[in-house]
């Protein structure tokens, strides 16, 4: 699975970063958690707010931080 | 941050340390000068000005759903709603500043395009509940006024300029699917959500209530001399409100994201504010800059002083909320006011960092003209702003 979390790096960013490794560990699943920071592979997402969440190409999340249970109810597919 | 630049910061640290002569007069005085300020606004501003709209500013943010304000910025969406929403929706979208730079390249990349990105662009950062509250109450609301319209005003020109130099490039941008931010079902109608917002602008206001001059009429000091009863009944109302409208979670997050902003602008500010007070001290008290140098290239309302202004906003960089202690810092030590507007149209909008970013996003012959236009522009709006405030 591959998990990417968008987001110039402010602090709002950090926690979605944060809660979704949380959820992966707890989950326990063999992901790979990348942060994408730069602004034009965001805006490449189509996203418009961060932080969001994209799982294997799907976005997830957009312009807010969503909670670790929220996180492990997307891993659970 | 690498170690590598851990290392150079460090190294910086310690040869300010070791290097700045702190004995000498001057840098006493300025450094005494720097801890007044940074007093001043403890006492004057930080309870009953930032506590207040960073409250609001939190509110903002999880209340007002942004899904509604940025559906105007999709490709389809006509022209004339995407200019004005994007000229106004700082406001709501900009407060923390880490959204502003993903959101300009989604519009400009996925969305309605070069204009409404860049009016967003420029009056993102002026027009933020933050920053229109900070400048009213120090700067005074003129200016905090004139910033407003100004940033609305020269953000649609902005924009409308760059969407015509640049109409050819604009048509062949890509029709993907953009995602915005999902609306949440919620359990309070909008009448009630306004109400909510009123009451917390409502407080912000009396609590920031400054006492009226002698002479005004006795309207104004009846209401001064109530200020605190008012905003006593507003707390009690608020309170109501969150009893009853709100759920548990809804309280919270509203609770952690002005919690949030404070942790994110405090900081900035008050070494802002330490750094103002050093260069430049109080209004009335010099400090390490001498008033004559602000004078001659800051003072008046000259052309050159609003270019001046404006340029060298342009190219500086302001952490948020910090153009305002800085601004204080030169209007006091002499700084007109018509360049004061120029630099806060032109300060935060540009920096020479942002202005990299921006270049990584829409290439380097559209940034120089962005760059030029808001310089150009700022100037401009100094110079009504300075022929009309005297």
């Amino acid at each position: 699975m591959e998990i990417k979390v968008l987001g110039p790096g402010c602090a709002r960013c950090r926690q979605t970063a944060d809660h979704v490794e949380a959820a992966v560990t707890e989950a326990g699943i063999d992901a790979t958690i990348e942060k994408v920071t730069d602004a034009m592979e965001i805006a490449g997402y189509g996203v418009f707010g961060t932080p969001a969440v994209v799982i294997d190409g799907e976005v997830k999340c957009v312009g807010k931080i969503p909670s670790k249970e929220e996180v492990k109810t997307w891993l659970a597919i | 941050m690498t170690e590598r630049t851990k290392l150079i910061w460090i190294g910086l640290l310690f040869s300010a340390c070791y290097f700045i002569p702190w004995s000498h007069p001057a840098i006493r005085r300025s450094g005494v000068e720097a801890f007044m300020m940074l007093q001043e606004y403890a006492r004057e501003h930080v309870l009953t000005c930032l506590i207040p709209a960073f409250f609001i500013a939190g509110a903002i943010a999880v209340f007002v759903s942004q899904a509604s304000v940025l559906k105007y910025f999709g490709a389809q969406a006509r022209k004339i709603l995407a200019y004005s929403v994007a000229s106004v929706s700082g406001t709501v979208l900009a407060v923390c500043s880490c959204t502003v730079l993903p959101l300009f390249a989604g519009i400009y990349t996925r969305g309605a395009g070069i204009g409404p990105a860049t009016a967003f662009l420029y009056s993102g950062p002026a027009i933020n509940v933050l920053a229109i509250t900070l400048t009213a109450k120090i700067l005074g609301w003129q200016l905090g006024l004139a910033r407003a319209i100004g940033a609305i005003v020269f953000a649609i020109i902005t924009g409308l300029l760059m969407a015509v130099i640049f109409r050819k490039e604009d048509l062949a941008r890509a029709q993907k699917q953009i995602y915005l931010p999902e609306d949440e079902n919620k359990s309070r109608t909008l009448p009630q959500d306004a109400f909510f917002m009123l009451t917390l602008v409502l407080i912000l206001v009396f609590a920031a209530f400054a006492e009226p001059a002698q002479d005004t009429s006795g309207l104004w000091t009846a209401l001064f001399a109530a200020k605190w009863y008012i905003a006593g009944g507003l707390l009690i109302i608020l309170a109501a409100m969150l009893k009853n409208w709100f759920t548990r979670d809804e309280r919270h997050q509203w609770v952690d994201s002005s919690w949030g902003y404070m942790k994110q602008i405090f900081p900035l500010l008050g070494a802002g504010v330490l750094l103002a007070g050093f260069m430049l001290g109080r209004p009335g008290h010099p400090a390490l800059i001498p008033e004559h140098y602000v004078q001659s290239w800051l003072g008046g309302n000259s052309i050159g002083a609003n270019l001046f202004a404006s340029v060298s906003g342009a190219f500086m960089y302001f952490a948020t909320l910090t153009e305002v202690p800085i601004l204080q810092g030169l209007i006091g030590a002499g700084m007109g006011k018509g360049p004061a507007l120029a630099l806060l149209l032109a300060g935060p909008a540009l920096s020479l960092p942002n202005m990299l970013v921006i270049g990584g996003v829409m290439g380097i012959k559209k940034t120089v003209t962005f760059s030029c236009l808001i310089v150009l522009l700022s100037t401009l709006a100094g110079l009504i702003y300075g022929r009309l405030a005297v």
